[in-house]
């Protein structure tokens, strides 16, 4: 598999075992910015699954996660696929050598059109 | 010195493959006292049995030794076999070689040698082996059955039919349990009324059935064959005798205000009521908690109206006392509490109701008389919204939900989806699933007439919330799978496929019962697939959905299979007991009374015995003695004994010693 | 002892199972193919009841290196309390055990259902570990009952 590396890689860093999913798709039912994404949660699932690694390194879907956690919470079968794109997210970060943001630069990109949930969700996925 | 015969089995290639059986046979040949030696490949057949059969004429045997699989398995069957030949059943040990070497050891030089260590240790237990004879029990011609619902009803009439007594306990006021609450049954959408209620009415009509309804079983004892049962008749407040069920009382009564159980709270009731108008037995019921007369002392008007004078406030509860030889437990299910799922607004919106509510909604004896009308507004939905798999299905780690699928959900929803549609065919009908399981008789064509003729859409994802607008709809966010998209509908009504779970009065009654359960709380079957009406428990039976969830036709199939067992057990004038019991050496005993403590079973009891001493004098002791009828043979006693006296026949001290020392030879 | 040593030592182990829950978990072991050491030999008795601590001392006489007893878990006994008879028993038997120098480990008591196949090898496998790590029993071994 090509990108078996990467796949061991995210399933390490999420703890997430993408194997149990029964592909109901609950998470992406769940899933507020579901129309701003390109792959949606329960793809995410199953291509990590299946090493399809590389079209989502490559995605924006990655950031337009909310980290809102609404598909870890219904998710039937405890499989967490935000912790998923998280954890692949920050695989392609890590590829490109850098952090792209610290915490530190947050508040300034703060404006009052903001929703709270990006704010709560920007420290969720930068804070690492 | 018993003369012994070691009869080792391939088992196919399951031993032989993996133990060097000819090794194990040869080396067990030159054990003290083994006379033959001989291997087989399948020692459980009728060859293999007459082999068995042939070397204990030829040679004399006295015990036998089988190097085979699990005693479980085949024990029975070669005790049969020697029993055949002439010896005592009892005097046949096995070596499990299979379950215990064969299937677990890959290296062919350990498994040998292990197997060859529990063939001397089987030797040296059929060293001290002695014949042992069964003890036999008489047998209560009587069965008892818990629970009145499909399940319960079938089991009774069937072993009714058969000419055995039965009594149904029932804890509710009337028999018939969940299917009287059903409107049709899948596939055939005949009515579940019009099919069950006559089978409630010769139940009342059944000379051999008695009914204790509005009752629950308080205590179990005794064992298979003998079991006595205590069962609490609550009182009703209403005389059964005299009690007509005119119904009079249940119009008059001024408490109006009570939410109706049948209807699952979706109208009133009275504080008097009978539950519907087919109930059996058709007895008023007075509910305690809400009767302005019996929480205070003024009212009467139930006792005012009623002609044939059967109300009796000063009516309690009654204990009553039967002997059993068979208990069937059809203790049923009900749908889980959906009150941890808030996405699909189940607390939030009387429009979301689950799928045994819409049953009620669409039943003509329900609270909307049969017409389609939502619980909020009493308005026709134009749009329905079915989500399956509600709780089913779900990760063991997860805080709520289960582990299972409850197995019907898939049918009844494509029932309802297509009835809807049936009769209001100006609605949508949509129905989320993960997949649509129909395996059963009529099944999966009963689901694709849903989607190819009655043009239900059938879309391949879960629901992620039910969020409850302002203008009294309901919209839905689901994922559509197959096209990739989310969804968001406009709903008018939910309805939930809950998942279902054991009655709640099901693990107080294991425990009673002595009978095991899973952990989500379905009764344990004797075998998963061979023995799967009985318990492991001797004389308790299964029936219906307690054991797992079921459909309708299962549940009547097991049913009926539970009465054959048990009409095979009635059918019986006496049972042959379990000879491996507790014995006391009255010669040894100092009559402490320890083993009669520890005794599980009251089997113990002591008595003053005279006895002639070495002296010529007599002696009056007191010594313990054992009822083999009532000893179940756990042992617990023989450890317990301080001087020695008690052992356990089939297990005494001596042989497990025997074995002990083979092993660590 | 040295670690090679340590290597060629392999215990001796008797396993009494209960025939109810324990002996049918061995045998769902076997059935799912849940592989455990050979060492491990199973002494079938009706319930944890049966078990004597005489035949526990027995066992470590005769040379066993450790002795595990298995039974139902607490509420699923088939005579309703055995298990709780052994467990208190077994309390006792252990810790004057260990007074005697025959450490806790080469004693346990587990409670393995009959759907606990892999639970039973499980346990198995641990505990035919830690006695390994052990090493023999010397403590109460009787050369006497050794032949030759």
């Amino acid at each position: 598999m090509k990108f078996e590396n990467e796949r061991k890689q995210i399933l390490r860093m999420s703890g997430v075992d993408p194997k149990k999913c029964m592909k109901c798709g609950k998470c992406s039912a769940s899933c507020p910015s579901y129309d701003e994404m390109e792959y949606h949660p329960h793809q995410f699932v199953y291509m990590v699954d299946k090493g399809d690694i590389g079209p989502l390194l490559e995605s924006e879907s990655l950031y337009k996660c909310l980290s809102c956690f609404a598909c870890i919470e219904r998710c039937p079968r405890g499989v967490e696929p935000a912790k998923l794109v998280e954890a692949v997210r920050l695989l392609a970060v890590r590829k490109q050598g850098q952090n792209h943001m610290t915490a530190d630069d947050v508040p300034g990109m703060l404006d009052e059109e903001l929703p709270q949930q990006a704010i709560v969700s920007a420290f969720r996925k930068y804070t690492k | 010195m018993q003369r012994i015969g070691v009869f080792v089995c391939h088992c196919g290639t399951n031993i032989a493959g993996t133990v060097d059986v000819v090794a194990v046979a040869d080396a067990l040949r030159l054990e003290p006292g083994v006379v033959v030696s001989e291997e087989y490949q399948y020692m459980c057949s009728e060859a293999g049995q007459n082999k068995i059969k042939d070397a204990i004429k030829a040679n004399g045997l006295t015990g036998i030794v089988v190097c085979s699989c699990s005693p479980r398995m085949h024990e029975a069957t070669f005790r049969k076999t020697a029993a055949a030949a002439g010896i005592n059943p009892y005097m046949v040990e096995i070596a499990n070689i299979r379950e215990q070497v064969s299937w677990i050891h890959k290296d062919k030089a350990e498994g040998t040698e292990k197997a060859i260590i529990l063939g001397r240790a089987a030797i040296a237990k059929v060293h001290l082996n002695a014949p042992l004879h069964a003890g036999e029990s008489p047998v209560t011609k009587r069965a008892l059955v818990i629970g009145g619902g499909i399940a319960g009803i079938q089991t009774a009439l069937d072993i009714a039919e058969a000419g055995f007594p039965v009594d149904i306990v029932e804890k509710n006021p009337t028999i018939g349990g969940k299917m009287t609450q059903i409107d049709k049954t899948f596939p055939t959408l005949d009515c579940a009324a019009c099919i069950l209620t006559p089978k409630m009415v010769d139940c009342a009509q059944n000379e051999n059935i008695r009914i204790f309804a509005y009752s629950e079983v308080e205590a179990v004892s005794g064992f298979v064959g003998n079991f006595t049962a205590k069962i609490r008749k609550k009182a009703r407040y209403v005389d059964e005798v005299k009690c007509t069920g005119c119904g009079l009382c249940t119009e008059k009564c001024p408490q109006k205000k009570i939410p109706n159980e049948f209807n699952l709270g979706m109208d009133n009731r009275r504080a008097v009521y009978i539950p519907f108008a087919q109930a059996v037995p058709k007895i008023a019921t007075i509910d305690a908690e809400h009767c302005t007369m019996l929480k205070t002392g003024k009212c009467g008007v139930c006792s005012k109206v009623c002609t044939a004078g059967a109300i009796d406030y000063k009516q309690t509860d009654t204990i009553i006392e039967e002997q059993y030889g068979a208990i069937v437990v059809a203790t049923g299910y009900n749908p889980i509490n959906l009150d941890k799922f808030d996405e699909f607004a189940y607390s939030q919106s009387p429009d979301v109701v689950t799928s045994l509510e819409f049953e009620r909604l669409t039943n003509a004896a329900g609270p909307t008389a049969g017409t389609l009308l939502r619980p909020s507004d009493g308005k026709h939905p134009h749009t329905l919204v079915f989500v399956q798999c509600v709780g089913s299905r779900c990760d063991a780690g997860a805080e709520k939900g289960k582990q299972y699928c409850s197995k019907i959900c898939c049918m009844y929803t494509a029932k309802h989806a297509m009835l809807v549609r049936e009769k209001y065919p100006d609605t949508e009908v949509y129905v989320f699933y993960i997949d649509v399981r129909t395996p059963g008789k009529n099944f999966d064509e009963f689901y694709r007439r849903a989607v190819e003729e009655y043009g239900v859409h059938y879309i391949k994802g879960m629901v992620g919330k039910v969020v409850p607008e302002a203008d009294g709809t309901l919209t839905v966010q689901a994922s559509d799978l197959i096209a990739n998209e989310q969804l968001k509908i406009s709903a008018d009504m939910v309805v939930l496929a809950a998942a279902i779970e054991p009655d709640k009065s099901a693990r107080p009654l294991a425990t009673m019962l002595t009978a095991s359960m899973d952990t989500n709380d379905f009764f344990t079957e004797a075998h998963p697939k061979l023995r799967p009406v009985e318990s492991p428990t001797a004389g308790i039976f299964l029936s219906g959905a307690c054991q797992g969830p079921k459909d309708i036709p299962e549940t009547v199939s097991q049913a009926s299979a539970a009465a054959a067992k048990v009409i095979g057990l009635l059918a019986k004038n006496s049972l042959k007991g379990n000879p491996c019991v507790a014995s006391s050496n009255e010669a040894m005993c100092n009559g402490c009374s320890s083993c009669e403590r520890v005794c599980p079973y009251g089997a113990i009891s002591y008595e003053d015995k005279e006895f002639r001493m070495p002296d010529r004098t007599t002696q009056i002791r007191r010594v313990a003695s054992v009822n083999p009828a009532v000893c179940q043979g756990c042992g617990a006693c023989t450890v317990a004994c301080p001087s020695g006296a008690m052992d356990l026949r089939g297990f005494t001290n001596r042989q497990i010693m025997a074995e002990v020392d083979a092993i660590c030879r | 002892m040295s670690m090679n040593e340590n290597k060629e030592f392999r215990p001796l182990i008797v396993a009494f199972c209960c025939n109810w829950c324990s002996y049918a978990g061995a045998d769902l072991a076997g059935t799912n193919r849940a592989s455990y050491p050979a060492d491990v030999k199973i002494i079938r008795v009706p319930c944890s009841c049966r078990v004597n601590p005489t035949f526990i001392l027995r066992a470590f006489q005769r040379g066993a290196d450790g002795v595990i007893m298995c039974g139902c878990h607490p509420g699923d006994c088939h005579y309703t309390s055995g298990n709780y008879y052994a467990r208190r028993r077994m309390t006792m038997m252990f810790s004057m055990l260990d007074y005697l120098g025959i450490e806790k480990g080469r004693t346990r008591v587990e409670w393995v259902s009959a759907a606990e196949g892999a639970k039973f090898a499980a346990t198995m496998n641990e505990f035919v570990e830690t006695v390994t790590a052990l090493g023999p029993n010397k403590r109460l071994e009787d050369l006497r009952c050794k032949e030759n």
